[in-house]
């Protein structure tokens, strides 16, 4: 691993050799470009070319390593999630190729790039989505229930935990911080009070399947994005996330994703499950992602005070009252 | 006594120059963070101004509530474990009340445009409405 290519000319050269074997076609690839960097995560575009064109491509890699934690999954399993996901119907992208250590490229895979809005703030408002927005909460519960039809036995590594070893995992992140919230510690309580059973039929769960990670074009969902929270677990949760206020973008009247109504959310995941949604337990998971979400920008005061300093780090921190505001108006419904 | 512009005029002054000038002279990257550090001032100028005031309320229900003085952190902690252990909830007298109007003034600092926030006061006024 300490051979894979840093710096943007030996990435170059190590996708050109790799180029004939992406596609029997290809003889190079033009227009490399990094789209984003972080410490352990590099995502990069670039074209391969050729006879019949450039195509654009994605690489997802970390040179130096591969889990941006615990909770991700890695790199090669997300591969493996993206392509089960496209074979049972699920929009994603193709992916072409998962990246040896013969390739001198770290892990990592490369797939194919679609193109289509990811920005919230766009989605929920751009008068180019409205036909788009129309239909998106049905069409999100087809494709959830696609989702949770995925063999999750093919899946061994993933994280499985019960909704009440959520509960302490998180009570206990929470507690590490020493600001006391009292909101947290009542939602807490409440959530602990009405916590759902482990789920008879326990399912492969996205995990952050939520606007911001749904690519997004005129006719509907291009590919879902962002498969490394994923883990076996209570289908319903996938259910409650998309409906955290935060992930609204302003438009609160709009309770699942900001587009869309929870009857239609569910009718798609009916139709497509063949199974009722558990309309208490989806409500259930709403909350417990709204607070979640609250502890996770909470959390971050240790990295910000720490090695991780940085303005926009600060302002996530204080949007923790957006999730005390939501939970307590959930609490009082 | 110091002298004057005050800190909020010239906290005002940095928000100014960050979104109308580097906003408008930089790469887009470097032009996203001098947006969200001019909303950053915004909301050290929003804490200046009503941090002091939103605190003392907060103690003074606190002290009411518990029965005891104590300072902030101390109280909270108090009211924390009573919560996580169910020895008072959302319908013990003035508990409610003492959170709603903790967040609220929070978020009259940290995000006043949120849209869980404007929803709540929407429902206060309309309580006072009726």
């Amino acid at each position: 691993m300490n051979s894979a290519a840093r710096g943007e000319d030996a990435v170059r050269s190590a996708l050109a050799a790799l180029a004939p074997r992406l596609r029997p076609a290809a003889r190079s690839i033009s227009g490399l470009e990094p789209l984003s960097g972080g410490a352990t995560q590099e995502i990069w575009r670039f074209n391969l070319d050729t006879t019949a064109g450039a195509q654009p491509l994605i690489m997802r890699r970390a040179p130096g390593g591969d889990r941006l934690s615990q909770m991700t999954v890695g790199l090669d399993v997300e591969a493996r999630l993206i392509a089960a996901a496209r074979s049972c119907g699920v929009p994603a992208p193709e992916v072409l190729h998962v990246l040896a250590p013969e390739d001198g490229l770290g892990l990592g895979f490369i797939m194919e790039f679609v193109a289509g809005e990811t920005l919230g703030g766009r989605i929920v408002k751009a008068a180019s989505l409205a036909g788009a927005r129309d239909r998106l909460a049905y069409s999100c519960g087809q494709i959830l229930a696609r989702i949770h039809s995925i063999d999750s036995g093919a899946f061994p590594t993933l994280a499985r935990q019960t909704p009440a070893d959520l509960i302490e995992q998180w009570r206990a992140g929470y507690r590490r911080d020493s600001v006391r919230r009292p909101v947290f510690d009542l939602a807490f309580h409440a959530l602990s009070a009405i916590c759902p059973p482990a789920p008879q039929k326990a399912c492969l769960v996205h995990g952050d399947f939520r606007t911001g990670n749904l690519m997004i074009g005129p006719e509907g969902v291009r590919a879902v994005l962002d498969w490394e929270l994923a883990h076996i677990g209570d289908p319903m949760e996938d259910l409650g996330w998309l409906c955290v206020n935060s992930w609204r973008f302003g438009r609160i009247e709009k309770p699942v994703g900001g587009f869309g109504e929870y009857a239609d959310l569910y009718a798609g995941y009916e139709a497509g499950s063949g199974s009722p949604v558990n309309r208490a337990m989806a409500k259930w998971w709403e909350m417990f992602g709204t607070l979640r979400w609250g502890v996770m920008c909470a959390s971050s005061l240790a990295a910000f005070r720490g090695a991780a300093a940085g303005v926009e780090r600060a302002m996530i921190i204080r949007r923790t009252s957006e999730t005390e505001i939501d939970l307590l108006r959930l609490m009082e419904n | 006594m110091q002298d004057q512009p005050t800190p909020d005029e010239v906290l005002g002054a940095i928000a100014a120059f960050l979104r109308g000038t580097v906003m408008l002279k930089t790469d887009p990257h470097t032009a996203y963070q001098a947006r969200v550090a001019a909303n950053a001032i915004d909301l050290v100028r929003r804490q200046l101004e009503l941090g002091a005031s939103g605190e003392d309320a907060e103690l003074e229900r606190l002290e009411a509530l518990l029965g005891r003085s104590g300072n902030l952190a101390a109280l909270n902690a108090e009211l924390a474990d009573a919560l996580a252990s169910g020895a008072v909830g959302l319908r013990t007298p003035g508990v409610s009340a003492h959170l709603h109007a903790t967040t609220l003034e929070k978020l009259r600092v940290d995000q006043p445009n949120y849209s869980g926030y404007l929803a709540v006061l929407e429902g206060c006024r309309d309580l006072k409405d009726a």
